[in-house]
């Protein structure tokens, strides 16, 4: 396959940045979407040239940390996968793609497709936690859990944090991830206690850092690469509500 | 091959870790993005019952002049004699306006938000999610404060009315819509079906804020958010066009 890119450079967090178009020649079908930006790079370092940044971890779906929005699309058009997941037989041959980095004010890219993420952990640390000795595993049923509400906690838990939700938002809202962070704790018996104190101090901490709040268009569940379903949001809503009416 | 490769540093320096948030913002739940989709959910559950009770006294306008004016009368003399003319009318108007105001607000406060929120705009995106109504909210809500100013300077006050203030209000609605006038008509058309679009996505939207959806109500919630939205439509557009194309003289 041969490939024409435009790719987000930025050289660092106060250059304004600029779109760059690159060749790339014999791309496997088989390759992930980062393999080929590999391959890209290996040539601009074998040429003299800046390789292009992007994150990049386990390269199996799970970690969260690559992403980038390919053809308008965070994590691009393929649903439920990441970045590192999407592979090349889903792109014609001699297509163009876009390569931005997930564009929101918290997120200030560090360089070229890499955004610094921190807003997120600070959201975690605002609340997102069970203050109780939690010790090794328990024994299964030691705790009674409704399948559905366990079901539902699962889902919202399986968020890797990867920041597609606030990239594919029209207002750039956190709201999903927020969500699925409140909702896997909310719903399970060692998540009560602090359930509503919990809801106020992240969905706070998610207006301090600067992100925008959610219209329910839905952007973000559509792109999520776990899948976390819309309800979370209303999950997150009724708790906050709740903690400001008491 | 030994080639001297300049590459920049490896990573740019990065920001230290934030100590404070970078943007102050009121405090308290009205100052809240939640809080003020609150607001937004109450507010505009306050005008669709406006509205379902509005579209219903319009339609009176096909049992004919009287009863339509005997309507608008009746309204004025709710709860007479024990209140003043026009008491339960003004105490309505106040509430409407109330939430007219504050919907604004809140829609105005939540748009600058979101744009202060991607400085940086995308080269290219493509919405994956819902459809045209839930990207026109914005845009919807402007246009129909515009209807809604010429729609009171229309019927209401009659400034641009052809029967001005002093007739009785079906005599303004028949005349205002007179096909001669078509064009009046177009106009509510267009607004009516914009109110529709905003409804489609505001009220199943409102469930979701309050936090009364779950995945198990979204297709009740959303074939409902239609049905009354449609039902709004063809309920409110119903009057003009008969007028328009004499069906009510």
């Amino acid at each position: 396959m041969n490939l024409t890119l435009k790719v987000w450079r930025q050289s660092g967090p106060s250059d304004a940045g600029r779109m760059v178009t690159y060749r790339v020649e014999d791309v496997s079908p088989d390759m992930s979407f980062l393999e080929m930006l590999d391959v890209l790079n290996e040539r601009l370092i074998l040429e003299g040239d800046d390789p292009i940044a992007f994150d990049h971890d386990c390269r199996e779906g799970i970690c969260g940390m690559c992403g980038m929005v390919i053809n308008g699309v965070a994590h691009g058009e393929q649903r439920a996968t990441t970045t590192c997941q999407l592979h090349m037989r889903h792109f014609e041959d001699d297509a163009t793609i876009t390569i931005e980095p997930w564009r929101a004010a918290p997120f200030p890219v560090v360089k070229d497709l890499v955004v610094d993420r921190s807003a997120f952990d600070r959201i975690i640390q605002a609340g997102g936690f069970v203050s109780v000795p939690a010790g090794s595993a328990p024994d299964a049923h030691s705790i009674p859990v409704r399948k559905e509400d366990a079901d539902a906690a699962f889902d919202a838990a399986t968020c890797i944090g990867c920041g597609a939700c606030v990239a594919a938002c029209p207002n750039g809202s956190a709201s999903l991830f927020t969500a699925a962070k409140i909702t896997h704790l909310s719903l399970v018996p060692q998540g009560q206690p602090e359930r509503l104190s919990r809801a106020k101090a992240m969905v706070d901490q998610m207006d301090a850092e600067g992100f925008g709040g959610c219209t329910n268009t839905g952007e973000c569940t559509a792109v999520c690469p776990k899948g976390i379903p819309l309800d979370a949001i209303a999950q997150m809503n009724s708790d906050y509500l709740k903690a400001n009416s008491k | 091959m030994t080639a001297t490769i300049e590459r920049g540093s490896a990573t740019a320096p990065v920001n230290s870790p934030k100590k404070a948030p970078a943007r102050k913002r009121p405090g308290g739940f009205l100052g809240s993005s939640n809080g003020k989709k609150v607001v937004m959910a109450v507010t505009g559950a306050v005008m669709v019952l406006f509205l379902v009770a509005h579209m219903l006294g319009n339609l009176k306008i096909f049992f004919g002049r009287d009863s339509f004016n005997e309507y608008a009368h009746a309204l004025r003399t709710l709860l007479e004699p024990i209140a003043p003319y026009r008491t339960l009318l003004t105490i309505l108007e106040i509430v409407l306006v109330v939430s007219v105001v504050m919907h604004m607000w809140a829609a105005i406060s939540l748009s600058r938000r979101a744009s202060h929120a991607r400085p940086v705009k995308y080269v290219a995106k493509k919405s994956q999610a819902n459809g045209y109504a839930t990207h026109i909210m914005r845009f919807g809500g402007a246009t129909i404060l515009l209807f809604v100013i010429w729609h009171l300077l229309d019927l209401t006050f009659g400034v641009v009315n052809p029967e001005g203030f002093n007739s009785t209000p079906a005599d303004r609605m028949v005349s205002g819509f007179d096909a001669s006038r078509w064009w009046v008509t177009l106009i509510y058309a267009v607004a009516v079906v914009m109110v529709g679009l905003h409804l489609r996505h505001g009220i199943w939207s409102a469930f979701q804020t309050l936090g009364w959806a779950n995945r198990n109500r979204y297709r009740a919630l959303r074939v409902t958010a239609a049905a009354v939205s449609v039902v709004l439509v063809v309920g409110f557009l119903a009057p003009p066009l008969a007028i328009t194309f004499g069906v009510i003289k």
